[in-house]
């Protein structure tokens, strides 16, 4: 059986891409890695439209490879890969509808992103468009049967989280089916990004997920690097792992708090609370913002970590490494606690293979994929961590992986923050074309930036694909056969992003 | 956990500054915010968070001012489930044209008096999404604004003191919004 690398052999390859290659794939090709998918001998990372071209990003989990591959098509239609890959169906929607890219056969033809408010349709393609305008109404999928009821949720919540539709159709208690709509954050991000210098849009990248605004600064600044030939001193190769682990702690304290607070057990989440506030002051001391945004740029890093500031970053650990475990083991022998979280929300091992689910969302149900690790970037290939990985896929799994995470992740900081290279921190970047494409790690999972830069060094497309594109569809599966009061707790342990997948 | 409860009987808290004499501004903060929540409204004003299309920074930082470090329901402000117990929206983002309608939907859901706080540059006129087709551009844009905090994000503190400063103002005269048709809007909607 051929691999992926050979598979696109066939392909003509666009020499200005790296460090992957890039593609261009006839129809035939293109459906028949679009069957390779749907096998599963290899995984969907991403797919977006351009102006006249689609774009997929495929994995090959047994060699580690990855590959972008291009349809060309001047007509705007083109072979659909969700019509043979589930996974595929919402890019298709969403590039549908920011390009007006036709998939043929697509099995599902509701606009995704578009809601019918923009006053535009199909705002970043230049080709006609080949579909009739967004209807105004959204029809949800159906479900039916006796004594079935619907509950509409949002898109404004009960609590303080971003906007977005849920759909619940339950028999009694019971869910019987979810549906999400989401797009209520859309905020036209890949469109403000054309034209703009990289410093500019490095901005707005960090912008794009609020919680994960050093991973995407980081996949961002690495994708330009790539695009250009460009080598960050190592002294800003090592600041920028420390402040994604920094990241990392942060986000997963407070998950692990808000997930216990959904099940009413607020005394972990006042612990978990004051951790991560901890964290947060410590990044606000170290490198001037409390979610360090902006602190990554293109070329290296923007702000230095003074010795002081190593000395804030020690005692935090220290800190949270000893305060930590009695939270764990309260966690661990909180019957009442566990009784919500063990066996709810449960995600199929084969589900998260199927969608290349990264993050805690795939190692709890079995993924062990790490970017870090399988893909390993500066300076994780001289960094010694453990990737945690679970089988059970409910609410409990997802907790103990980010729990076994903020372990790894203070082990990390402490190595980074003793082996951190004296030097400079930024090198200088030439404006000149290119395309780049990189992949962090983020608390998560991976945040994927694919960019082209014209002859200027500005942007001439910008995709960032947020992790939880291929983890929202799979609350919807993991959701079946709970309780409706469990879903904020089964949604909290997923915590997927709306503002990323928005964008 | 009986041994971490108790455990934390004997430590101090860690709340800052109600307690703590060495930052007169929060202390000061506490005093008046509490002053002027009485004169307006009793003891407790109720805020509704709606997030408008932020990039969920905003929400980070306001999630925050409810740890043990802020504790913001010690001044009588809470976060409410709906906007028809709050007397404050307190609005992020740039608001998306996704958002819009249900942004106008949940302001009129407010019962008056009524404040409407809007958080973070995003909020104040699109910020970094100023010019986006997706994007109205503000929260102003779409209902009556009587207070912005700016930051991206707002730290805690800075919407803790933004709150005060509303209260502040409000006591002094400039009332809030008490029924106006919202800018923009179109009169009743279901």
């Amino acid at each position: 059986m051929p691999t992926l690398a050979k598979a696109i052999a066939q392909g003509r390859r666009i020499e200005a891409h790296r460090p992957w290659p890039r593609i261009v794939a006839d129809d035939p090709l293109w459906q028949a890695l679009a069957s390779r998918l749907a096998d599963g001998r290899c995984s969907l990372l991403g797919l977006w439209g351009d102006v006249g071209a689609v774009h997929m990003a495929l994995l090959d989990e047994t060699e580690n490879f990855v590959a972008i591959v291009t349809n060309e098509c001047p007509d705007g239609r083109y072979p659909s890969v969700g019509r043979f890959h589930p996974p595929a169906l919402r890019f298709e929607r969403a590039a549908r509808d920011l390009f007006g890219l036709a998939p043929i056969a697509l099995p599902d033809t509701r606009p995704w992103l578009d809601h019918g408010e923009w006053g535009v349709s199909h705002p970043l393609g230049a080709v006609a468009p080949a579909m009739a305008p967004t209807a105004p109404t959204y029809s949800f999928l159906a479900a039916e049967g006796e004594g079935l009821h619907q509950i509409p949720v949002g898109p404004v919540h009960a609590g303080i989280i971003e906007p977005g539709h849920f759909r619940f159709t339950a028999s009694g208690e019971t869910i019987v089916r979810l549906e999400e709509r989401l797009g209520y954050a859309h905020k036209g991000v890949e469109q403000l990004m054309i034209g703009k210098s990289i410093v500019e849009a490095a901005r707005l990248a960090g912008r794009i997920s609020g919680d994960s605004t050093v991973a995407y600064a980081y996949a961002f600044a690495r994708a330009v690097e790539a695009a250009v030939g460009l080598e960050p001193p190592s002294r800003a190769i090592w600041l920028r792992a420390l402040m994604a682990e920094l990241e990392r702690l942060a986000n997963h304290l407070g998950d692990i708090g808000a997930i216990c607070n959904d099940a009413s057990f607020a005394l972990i989440q006042a612990h978990c609370a004051i951790l991560r506030e901890r964290v947060l002051r410590a990044a606000a001391i170290c490198f001037g913002h409390r979610l360090m945004m902006d602190c990554i740029v293109p070329g290296g890093v923007g702000v230095d970590l003074s010795a002081q500031g190593a000395g804030e970053i020690r005692a935090l650990i220290d800190l949270v490494a000893r305060t930590f475990p009695n939270l764990v083991s309260l966690y661990d022998n909180t019957a009442s606690l566990q009784d919500r979280t063990v066996g709810t929300g449960r995600l199929s091992i084969a589900l998260a293979q199927q969608y290349a689910c990264g993050g805690y969302v795939g190692r709890a149900s079995g993924r062990s994929f790490d970017i870090r690790k399988d893909l390993a970037y500066q300076p994780y290939d001289a960094l010694t961590f453990d990737t945690p990985t679970l089988l059970e896929g409910d609410v409990n799994a997802r907790v103990w992986i980010r729990i076994r995470e903020v372990e790894q992740s203070l082990s990390l900081i402490g190595s980074i923050v003793d082996r951190l290279p004296a030097g400079t921190l930024k090198a200088e970047t030439i404006p000149t074309a290119g395309e780049g494409i990189a992949i962090v790690e983020g608390f998560r999972g991976d945040v994927l930036a694919w960019l082209r830069l014209d002859q200027r060094g500005r942007i001439a497309r910008c995709h960032m694909r947020d992790p939880s594109w291929l983890q929202w569809p799979l609350l919807e599966a993991a959701i079946e056969g709970n309780i409706v009061a469990d879903f904020p707790l089964c949604n909290k342990s997923f915590n997927c992003s709306y503002s990323g997948h928005d964008l | 956990m009986r041994k971490t409860l108790f455990e934390n009987l004997l430590k101090p808290p860690l709340t800052e500054p109600g307690p703590r004499a060495d930052e007169p501004e929060i202390a000061e903060l506490a005093a008046k915010l509490g002053d002027a929540a009485r004169a307006r409204l009793g003891r407790s004003l109720s805020i509704r968070q709606v997030d408008a299309g932020s990039c969920n920074a905003c929400e980070l930082e306001i999630h925050a001012l409810s740890n043990a470090f802020y504790d913001l329901e010690r001044f009588g402000l809470r976060f409410v489930a709906s906007p028809r117990h709050a007397d404050v929206l307190l609005v992020t983002g740039p608001v998306t044209k996704n958002m819009r309608e249900a942004l106008l939907r949940t302001y009129d859901a407010t019962p008056s008096p009524k404040w409407v706080v809007a958080a973070g540059v995003c909020a104040l006129d699109g910020g970094v999404f100023f010019g986006s087709y997706a994007c109205v551009g503000g929260v102003s844009a779409v209902i009556p604004v009587d207070l912005h905090i700016p930051g991206c994000p707002p730290t805690p503190m800075a919407l803790l003191s933004g709150l005060l400063a509303l209260l502040s103002a409000s006591a002094g005269g400039g009332g809030p919004d008490v029924g106006s048709a919202p800018s923009g809007g179109s009169g009743v909607r279901l």
